[in-house]
């Protein structure tokens, strides 16, 4: 195999591996807090148990999630090398600022985690919310050396490749800066909510609860289920904004997801199928007219360019179309099971039946699924770009062949360790039932 | 003092703080793992108890070092990530099982024993491959080929020096983690731990120091450049093995209360010994990153994007240092954290 892709697939599966530990990493201290705040104005001890529970949760999580970052922040220096040349020169500055934002999560998370029962009240509320801010703050910054790869900006650079002309701050606000950090961010609360659904949703399946372990699961899955449909929402909104700098800055992107050949008025949205190159077109697709144009200009008449503006070379591989349906397709099912099961519960006052516990309890994992392929669908759209129309991803790549060498010691570390965290949290709360926790604290 | 002088001198403080929290921190689940089975003395204890709270922070600082290394000096990155690809890559790997599975040791009872033994030996494996990049930088291990730089493998662990720097880091983590351990069993009040530790560190000490030297010795060849410049900075070598004599007649004096060994006062010295030695080496290895094909002022960033990069580092500390503080109050100085059964 080509060393270039090797060393794309080392530091995407290193990627898709931290996303997952760090998406709930962001997510769920913002829970936590949630917890909290009910426990402080219900005097429910229930909430405090929730808080405590997902705490250990999130301790696990955590350190996986510092060890992959870890290995993604040293790694990307190891395999691109040229692209952190440039980087260094550029766009350091969030680089470095995450490293803090990363101390402050780090240093407040053990005192919260080993110090919480010894410090006052206040001061164990701003050790949470310090990592909240801490987690959040980290992902927005690394969110903003992703924008800058995609729509670079603060420099220019040479023929014969150097950088002059810097300007920290242009490159630091790039423009799709906004809009990404937020939709990484609000992605990541969706996720973790739905990922606490699922978990108080399967507790919910199981037969023979007693009345006070119903209870807490329920109030946990009412929780998840505001959290995650505000969130939800939100997302979409965001994502529609999204779209729109998509159409602004980087057309041939936007193209690839909508699987547009011909620059076109009035184009139509296409729901599903997959992107023909022969037919120039969306096979088995469901098309939604003028949608497309509305989605990125707000007007039906809005010129949308398609893929054929572009020399062929320069065009992300097509599949990318699937990648962005599935996102966008997860986001919004998600939206609609959120609001469908408040509206149930809180609307119709019934219990929840079978069936709907067991489409929460998939969601989670499907939230998952989405910030997967949405991470996916950024990085593979910019190909063959690794800084948009600045640097191949060719010329960023080492040239180092030991590449194939790590790719499989860490896909083997990758896949062990998903099955030794899954094992670990399953053999923690095993032994520590909520049952168990609820009796103790009665 | 230029810009790029500047940035060497944060960098080898960085590295500084580093081997410092690192040696507590590898050095800790080290002896953590060799007392775990042992009921004489309560070490095991002592040193999970310092190990579990301060970890994350200590692997933050890793992360720092590496990105201010790419940060201030990205025109080393093509050459740094070609020839430490795989030492480093190794390293990661081994990183992350250590942290994963000292975490998951003490949420899980089965399979506790292997995760504790694997924790614990990646606790050596790792420094001394952290250590192993220190040779690669002193020439004649790296040469260019068709414009790529390559790391001669077989040449560097065929070279006694290789294993002389290994020993020497080794011995290095082992000597300060019971020094400070030592100082810690005593905020503790436990004397059982304190004497284990002080046992240690009384062979360690003249061990490391004796190894320091001869690794000197052992420097290749092409390495001359770096032994003239340390000669010519002997009288800071010579204050750094003052320190550390201060530091190890401290190990045998005996307080008021009769009990042999000024902890706190060691460990201060024996920090000020590493602190000195380190910034008396760095200066050695200047004006080079890495000999001969990389200098300091090669690699430097743009001094427009350094300076904002400073203010950063400032601010980040800066507000940094209350949180530091709770820190250290709750876990180095709490008694009802200390003193836990």
């Amino acid at each position: 195999m080509d060393i270039v892709v090797m060393a794309r697939i080392l530091f995407g599966s290193s990627l898709g591996f931290h996303i997952i530990y760090a998406t709930i990493g962001v997510g769920l201290p913002v829970m936590i807090i949630i917890a909290e705040v009910l426990h402080y104005i219900k005097k429910d001890s229930d909430y405090a148990l929730m808080a405590r529970r997902w705490t250990k949760g999130f301790a696990i999580i955590l350190a996986v999630s510092i060890a992959s970052g870890t290995i993604v922040g040293v790694l990307i220096s190891l395999l691109f090398p040229n692209f952190m040349e440039i980087v260094g020169q550029v766009i350091a500055l969030p680089f470095q600022m995450e490293i803090f934002a990363f101390l402050i999560e780090a240093v407040f998370m053990s005192i919260y985690l080993y110090a919480a029962d010894r410090l006052p009240p206040v001061l164990r509320f701003i050790s949470i919310i310090s990592v909240a801010l801490g987690a959040t703050a980290s992902a927005i910054l690394i969110t903003d050396v992703h924008a800058w790869m995609n729509t670079p900006a603060g420099f220019n650079i040479t023929p014969d490749g150097s950088v002059t002309d810097v300007d920290t701050w242009a490159a630091f606000f790039n423009p799709s800066f906004g809009v990404t950090a937020i939709h990484v961010t609000l992605s990541a609360y969706m996720t973790v909510a739905f990922i606490i659904a699922s978990i108080a949703a399967i507790r919910l399946m199981r037969r023979g609860l007693s009345t006070k372990e119903r209870n807490y699961h329920k109030k946990a899955l009412t929780i998840a289920l505001y959290f995650g449909a505000i969130m939800s929402l939100a997302t979409a909104i965001n994502g529609h904004e999204t779209a729109q700098m998509l159409h602004e800055y980087n057309p041939r992107k936007l193209a690839a997801a909508e699987g547009l050949f011909e620059t076109t008025r009035y184009a139509p949205l296409s729901i599903g199928g997959y992107t023909s190159l022969e037919d120039q077109r969306v096979k088995y697709a469901v098309e939604i007219p003028y949608a497309l144009s509305f989605l990125a200009g707000d007007r039906l008449d809005t010129e949308v360019l398609g893929l054929n503006e572009f020399p062929e070379e320069l065009w992300p591989p097509l599949y990318v179309h699937v990648l962005f349906n599935v996102m966008v397709g997860i986001g919004s099912l998600l939206i609609v099971v959120a609001f469908f099961a408040i509206f149930w519960k809180h609307i119709l006052k019934r219990e929840f039946p079978g069936w709907l516990l067991a489409i929460l309890a998939v969601s989670g994992p499907l939230a998952m699924i989405a910030i997967e392929t949405g991470w996916c669908f950024s990085c593979i759209g910019r190909q063959p770009w690794t800084i948009t129309d600045v640097l191949r991803t060719g010329e960023a790549a080492t040239k180092s062949s030991s590449v194939g060498f790590l790719l499989g010691l860490f896909l083997t570390l990758y896949i062990t360790l998903l099955f030794i965290t899954g094992f670990v949290l399953r053999s923690y709360f095993k032994r520590n039932p909520v049952s168990k926790d609820l009796d103790a604290a009665h | 003092m230029e810009a790029s002088t500047l940035a060497i001198t944060i960098l080898w403080s960085l590295l500084f703080i580093y081997s410092i929290l690192g040696s507590l921190d590898f050095g800790a689940g080290f002896w953590g793992m060799i007392y775990g089975k042992n009921d004489q003395t309560s070490a095991s204890q002592i040193a999970n108890r310092f190990l579990s709270p301060t970890w994350e922070v200590t692997n933050v600082f890793l992360v720092i070092f590496v990105v201010s290394v790419v940060t201030f000096f990205p025109f080393a990155t093509t050459l740094l990530g070609s020839i430490l690809l795989v030492p480093v890559g190794i390293g990661l790997l081994l990183l992350t099982i250590r942290t994963t599975f000292m975490v998951f040791e003490h949420h899980t009872q089965k399979y506790r024993e292997l995760m504790r033994l694997t924790s614990g030996f990646s606790g050596l494996i790792i420094p001394a491959l952290l250590v192993s990049i220190l040779p690669i930088t002193l020439g004649g291990f790296v040469d260019f080929k068709n414009d790529l730089p390559v790391l001669h493998y077989a040449e560097l662990i065929t070279h006694p020096t290789l294993y002389m720097h290994i020993a020497f880091g080794l011995s290095t983590e082992l000597f300060i983690s019971a020094v400070f351990l030592m100082d810690y069993s005593k905020e503790a009040d436990d004397w059982s731990a304190y004497q284990t530790f002080r046992k240690h560190a009384i062979w360690l000490g003249p061990v490391s120091i004796a190894i320091a030297m001869l690794t000197i010795g052992t420097f290749p060849t092409e390495a001359n450049w770096i032994v003239e410049n340390i000669e010519d900075n002997w009288l800071w070598f010579g204050l750094s093995v003052f320190f550390f004599i201060i530091g190890y007649t401290l190990l045998f004096i005996k307080k008021r209360d009769g009990v042999r060994g000024w902890s706190r006062l060691a460990v201060t010295a024996i920090i000020l010994q590493y602190g000195i030695a380190i910034y008396a080496y760095g200066s050695a290895h200047l004006p080079y990153l890495v000999y001969p094909h990389l200098t300091v002022t090669e690699g430097f960033t743009n001094p427009s994007t350094f300076y904002p990069m400073l203010i950063v580092y400032g601010v980040g500390f800066g507000i940094l240092i209350p949180a530091f503080y709770l820190f250290w109050r709750l876990f180095l100085k709490d008694r009802r954290y200390l003193k836990q059964p």
